[in-house]
């Protein structure tokens, strides 16, 4: 039995602090090693890089500095157009993608035609290439009438929504399907609707659920903008295309490239942050 | 020599000081019973015994060796303590016979026919011999926490660690899995068990613990505690769960 007075006051003792001493020891010695084995990895690396045959032409090819510099301001200014596309795009999914979720689980035979609808199209637009959607909506609806103008960013964006509903639908499904049947059935018994159910209950459950998977999509969806230059939108990929053709040189498209790979990052790096907090809530404690 | 020795554990999360230096030792073939209200340290206590916490102070012994020195090996050392949980946690997606043996297969390399055979004999022996090949959600809450206990103990484990294992059953299951339990003192286990079933606690324990604010507040016999206790928090305490 342990002494009551001892309540108030603990003192580390000197086993601990020993303890914690060796634990700042193994880190920093971790870290040391981590450092050392980077910078001889990418020594290596670059070494094997440089001492390649043709590595000269391979830069003036890919890397050429005043080609790049000249190049940037017009790809920057094609990225505009791909980032104004993202914008309205990820309204739309975001729209489309909810609705085709909540008209899939939908219960009860009146509603089958709608959830046949559903089912039916976000397997057709998932199997469907992206690129066979764009040609049909950027080529063939301009087709239609030759009168009326349709801008064709506006016809890129439609294309890329339409595929990306469906994805994202099935992704929203797959979450509410997640949230277990105990919470719709406290919910129903509370009183709500169907819907109120979906609304209040289901859906918040579910986003909390699926919000990586979601990250995942929209990463996806910020470097396939990128295919609407196939329409002859000037983008960023459309931009570095016509650079290229006058100077026989690539390295407007790793120009391009790069920017892409800028503009999606800091989403990378947030669906990894968000993920990882997701993760430590789930296993409280405990450092199995 | 004791089976496990604690010195002095500390146990803090964040400003939440919940173990406040526990001083514990169990001896080989004893049966410990540790009592209080929820939120006393009972489960922390638990955790940091099979290092799923990590103690902010103190030293836990487990037949000598220091489990809590910064080089230990967590794995080989869970390996030698068998825990048994509230909510049973069986794998779901492989059979009875498969939970059983798992950890004697792939940690303790035992040849799968012989850890086969050992899990069979002891699940006929606890009256699951019909169950071998079934999946745990075919099985009664009871029958689940039985299969959780064979598992814990096919490898002979020198510490066997109970979290309120009753807690989360049907008061109608609750007896076959305390006389299982019962059943492993007779064998001899070393046994740590936290647990609010107080006639069981009396008729099992070779010793109750009375933890209170994160440290053991009082010890003894049952005799003792449930008939005789000295601190006014544990009095209050007996009052309380047994007459409610």
């Amino acid at each position: 039995m342990t002494d009551r007075a001892a309540d108030a006051v603990w003192e580390v003792s000197r086993l601990e602090l020993d303890r914690r001493l060796q634990r700042k020891r193994a880190s920093r010695r971790s870290v040391l090693i981590a450092l050392v084995s980077t910078v001889v990895f990418a020594a290596a690396a670059g070494w094997l890089v440089v001492s390649s045959p043709n590595w000269d032409t391979v830069q003036q090819t890919f890397f050429n500095p005043e080609i790049a510099v000249e190049s940037f301001p017009k790809v920057l200014e094609g990225l505009w157009l791909n980032i104004r596309v993202l914008f309205f795009a990820s309204i739309a999914v975001a729209v489309v993608g909810t609705l085709l979720a909540v008209m899939r689980s939908l219960r009860g035979p009146v509603w089958f035609p709608l959830r046949a609808l559903a089912t039916g199209y976000t397997d057709l637009f998932r199997g469907l290439p992206v690129l066979i959607v764009l040609y049909l909506v950027g080529f063939g609806i301009p087709g239609l009438n030759p009168e009326v103008r349709i801008p064709v960013a506006v016809l890129g964006t439609i294309a890329i929504s339409l595929c990306y509903s469906a994805y994202v639908a099935e992704v929203l499904r797959a979450g509410m399907e997640a949230v277990h049947p105990s919470q719709r059935i406290a919910a129903r018994s509370l009183g709500l609707s169907h819907a109120k159910t979906l609304r209040l209950v289901v859906i918040p459950q579910a986003l909390r659920k699926v919000v990586p998977a979601l990250m995942n999509d929209f990463v996806s969806m910020q470097k396939d903008v990128g295919l609407i230059s196939v329409l002859g939108a000037v983008d960023a990929i459309r931009s570095a295309q016509i650079i290229q053709a006058q100077t026989y040189n690539f390295t407007p498209y790793v120009v391009a490239g790069l920017l892409f790979v800028a503009l999606s990052w800091p989403m990378i790096r947030l669906t990894d942050a968000v993920s990882a907090r997701m993760a430590r809530r789930e296993q409280q404690g405990g450092t199995v | 020599m004791s089976v496990l020795e604690l010195h002095g554990v500390h146990k803090l999360f964040g400003d939440n000081h919940v173990l406040r230096g526990v001083d514990l030792a169990v001896d080989e073939h004893e049966v410990v019973v540790v009592i209080g209200a929820s939120g006393s340290g009972k489960s922390t206590l638990m955790r940091t015994i099979n290092l799923i916490e990590r103690v902010d102070d103190g030293r836990i012994l487990l037949s000598g060796d220091d489990i809590t020195a910064i080089d230990v090996d967590v794995d080989q050392v869970r390996g030698r303590i068998g825990v048994v949980f509230q909510h049973f946690n069986l794998f779901p997606h492989i059979r009875v016979i498969d939970n059983v043996t798992l950890a004697a297969r792939v940690v303790h390399g035992v040849a799968p026919d012989v850890a086969k055979d050992r899990a069979v004999s002891l699940l006929e022996k606890f009256g699951l011999g019909d169950k071998v090949r079934d999946y745990p959600d075919r099985l009664s809450g009871g029958q689940q926490q039985r299969v959780a206990i064979v598992r814990a103990i096919l490898t002979d484990p020198e510490l066997l660690l109970l979290d309120e294992i009753t807690s989360a059953l049907d008061p109608m299951l609750v007896g076959e899995v305390l006389d299982l339990v019962r059943d492993l003192k007779a064998q001899g286990s070393t046994i740590v068990m936290a647990t609010h079933e107080m006639s069981f606690a009396r008729s099992v324990a070779d010793r109750i613990v009375f933890m209170h604010g994160g440290r053991p507040l009082e010890s003894g016999t049952p005799e003792q505690i449930f008939g005789d206790p000295q601190q006014p928090e544990t009095r209050e305490f007996l009052a309380r769960i047994t007459h409610r």
